[in-house]
């Protein structure tokens, strides 16, 4: 019994090597087959004794295995025939509004930091960081009145990759879960899109502040 | 009792009608080409209500009543509820029907899911198994967004192939009592993946889906007059457009009588991309856009195609490919 499965298994490669010349009914045929193969085998593992079931996970997995290889067939070349229709992606008027908001926020910051420096005596670590801050405030400010999306959209990375974009995904997700409650909706959800960059900039500073110690 | 023509299309028995129907919209939908033919709309996405999702059970509420008083139908007659939403366990259609007497069965086909409520409708009323029976489907861009992608007050910049959530709902109420819109065939859809897993793209996800059930639909009745409309539920610009070209390769041409409820709904100004999609989409866009013109016989026969990606934010996260399902359904004028 397990010989003719795996005989057929056999004898299929070489159709499965060549899906290229073959017509559209006959891959739904061999899709059909395997799908019958597919039923067969697990009533007959279901069936065996217990002992005996083991011996059918090869076939049923290089069954599964063929199945796939018809998909994947499939799927490229409907990957392949819609390539054409897909819309252009505006690359070039994107960067252009990246780099102006981008840009922008940044002015925004050095003019704080200008200011800072010109009328107060802090050092420039402490006006650097408040710099940071008031970008942070400012962009709190304006996720909460419902500005900083529209400036995301226009401004894509420009907007997202300042420390802007860190503080809108923090506020946005806490005024979007404020209706489950303080403790499952905030509590719970707040870093739901910045907690990657929580965790793996913790990891990065950890390893780099290793480097540092190992390499002083 | 029905019929089954060809291999997949159902032919109904002569007398089952769309006794009444109301829809139910956003503001961004309400400042669309199709306002005149909504029924009610919410000035804001909350229409006072503590959370989006209230607010989309509100909107599914309002249709169902305003589509009980225009068919001047008492709720006690509902023999069956139908309907579903894109919210995780339906909880808009489910709280809706906390509020009726009648039987209730949730549906869940993602945006396919008003085409397969007419369909099951239909199938109970020609069965004989009920009078009247109602069909809801809804869809809140908020409440969809947040469970699908991103909170919505994030600076997201959102891709040409993306399609815009609609916030609209709407609610059909199928009887045997004559009326000028008659149901009379149905093709029930099945599965369809093609092994795209962007989900920012299902238009090119849902395409071939839309396309299998046309083509089924064109074999199966190719004796007969062609619809005079075939409109998908919400394939956008870009799905539109593939499924046209699948159908073309498969020797059918009806790109003079295609068009997308999912496009009809908003204007180009309006920033959707690719057009609009939700199950609330199809709902809407046929009671403002295909009702009217069949009952002045602009049109006489319509095929809608409800499209749906069946696919979750976990199945995306582990990078599935998106499986699709369209169900068509052809209303005719009387």
């Amino acid at each position: 019994m397990n010989n003719t499965f795996f005989q057929n298994q056999r004898s299929r490669e070489s159709l499965l090597s060549q899906l290229k010349t073959m017509s559209e009914s006959k891959i739904a045929q061999l899709k059909n087959d395997l799908q019958k193969e597919h039923i067969s085998l697990i009533a007959a593992q279901a069936n065996a004794p217990r002992r005996e079931q083991k011996n059918y996970d090869t076939l049923i997995l290089h069954n599964e295995q063929q199945m796939k290889i018809v998909n994947d067939y499939q799927h490229t070349q409907y990957q392949r025939l819609i390539a054409s229709d897909a819309p252009k992606k505006p690359i070039v008027k994107n960067t252009l509004r990246a780099f102006l908001v981008g840009g922008l926020i940044c002015v925004i910051a050095q003019l704080v930091m200008n200011f800072l420096t010109i009328n107060t005596t802090l050092e420039t670590k402490t006006i650097s960081g408040l710099a940071s801050v008031s970008i942070i405030v400012l962009t709190a400010i304006l996720t909460g009145l419902g500005i900083y999306d529209e400036i995301g959209r226009f401004g894509g990375a420009g907007s997202m990759v300042p420390i802007s974009g860190f503080a809108n995904s923090i506020v946005s997700a806490a005024m979007e879960f404020k209706r489950e409650g303080m403790v499952y909706g905030i509590g719970a959800k707040i870093f739901t899109v910045a907690g990657p960059v929580i965790l793996y900039g913790t990891v990065a500073s950890v390893l780099i502040g290793l480097i540092a110690y190992l390499g002083a | 009792m029905g019929t089954k023509i060809g291999q997949r299309t159902y032919q109904f028995s002569e007398d089952i009608y769309i006794h009444s129907y109301a829809t139910v919209v956003g503001r961004k939908e309400y400042s669309g080409p199709l306002a005149a033919g909504f029924d009610y709309h919410f000035a804001d996405n909350l229409h006072g209500e503590a959370s989006w999702e209230k607010a989309e059970q509100k909107m599914q509420q309002y249709a169902l009543e305003l589509a009980l008083s225009k068919g001047s139908l008492d709720p006690s007659v509902l023999d069956f509820f139908l309907g579903g939403d894109l919210l995780n366990q339906i909880i808009a259609t489910t709280f809706t029907a906390r509020n009726l007497t009648s039987p209730f069965l949730g549906l869940y086909g993602a945006c396919s899911t008003f085409a397969e409520g007419l369909f099951l409708a239909a199938c109970l009323i020609d069965g004989g198994f009920a009078q009247y029976t109602a069909v809801n489907a809804s869809s809140h861009h908020d409440s969809v967004e947040r469970q699908l992608r991103y909170p919505t007050e994030m600076g997201v910049q959102r891709l040409m192939t993306a399609q815009w959530t609609a916030t609209a709902a709407g609610s059909y109420i199928l009887g045997r009592q004559t009326s000028p819109f008659r149901i009379t065939q149905a093709v029930p859809g099945r599965v369809v993946d093609m092994g795209i897993s962007d989900n920012n793209d299902m238009g090119s996800a849902m395409a071939p889906a839309a396309a299998d059930t046309i083509a089924a639909y064109l074999t199966d009745t190719k004796d007969e007059k062609l619809p005079d409309l075939i409109i998908t539920g919400d394939l956008g610009v870009l799905g539109g457009q593939i499924c046209l070209k699948l159908l073309l390769n498969q020797g059918w041409d009806v790109k003079n009588i295609y068009n997308d409820c999912g496009i009809l709904l908003y204007t180009t100004e309006q920033d959707t991309h690719s057009g609009g999609s939700g199950s609330g989409c199809s709902a809407a866009v046929l009671g403002a856009y295909c009702l009217p013109r069949l009952e002045v016989k602009q049109l006489n026969k319509v095929l809608l195609v409800g499209t749906g990606a069946l696919l979750s934010p976990a199945s995306t996260q582990q990078g599935e490919t998106i499986p699709c399902i369209a169900h068509g359904i052809v209303i005719e004028s009387r």
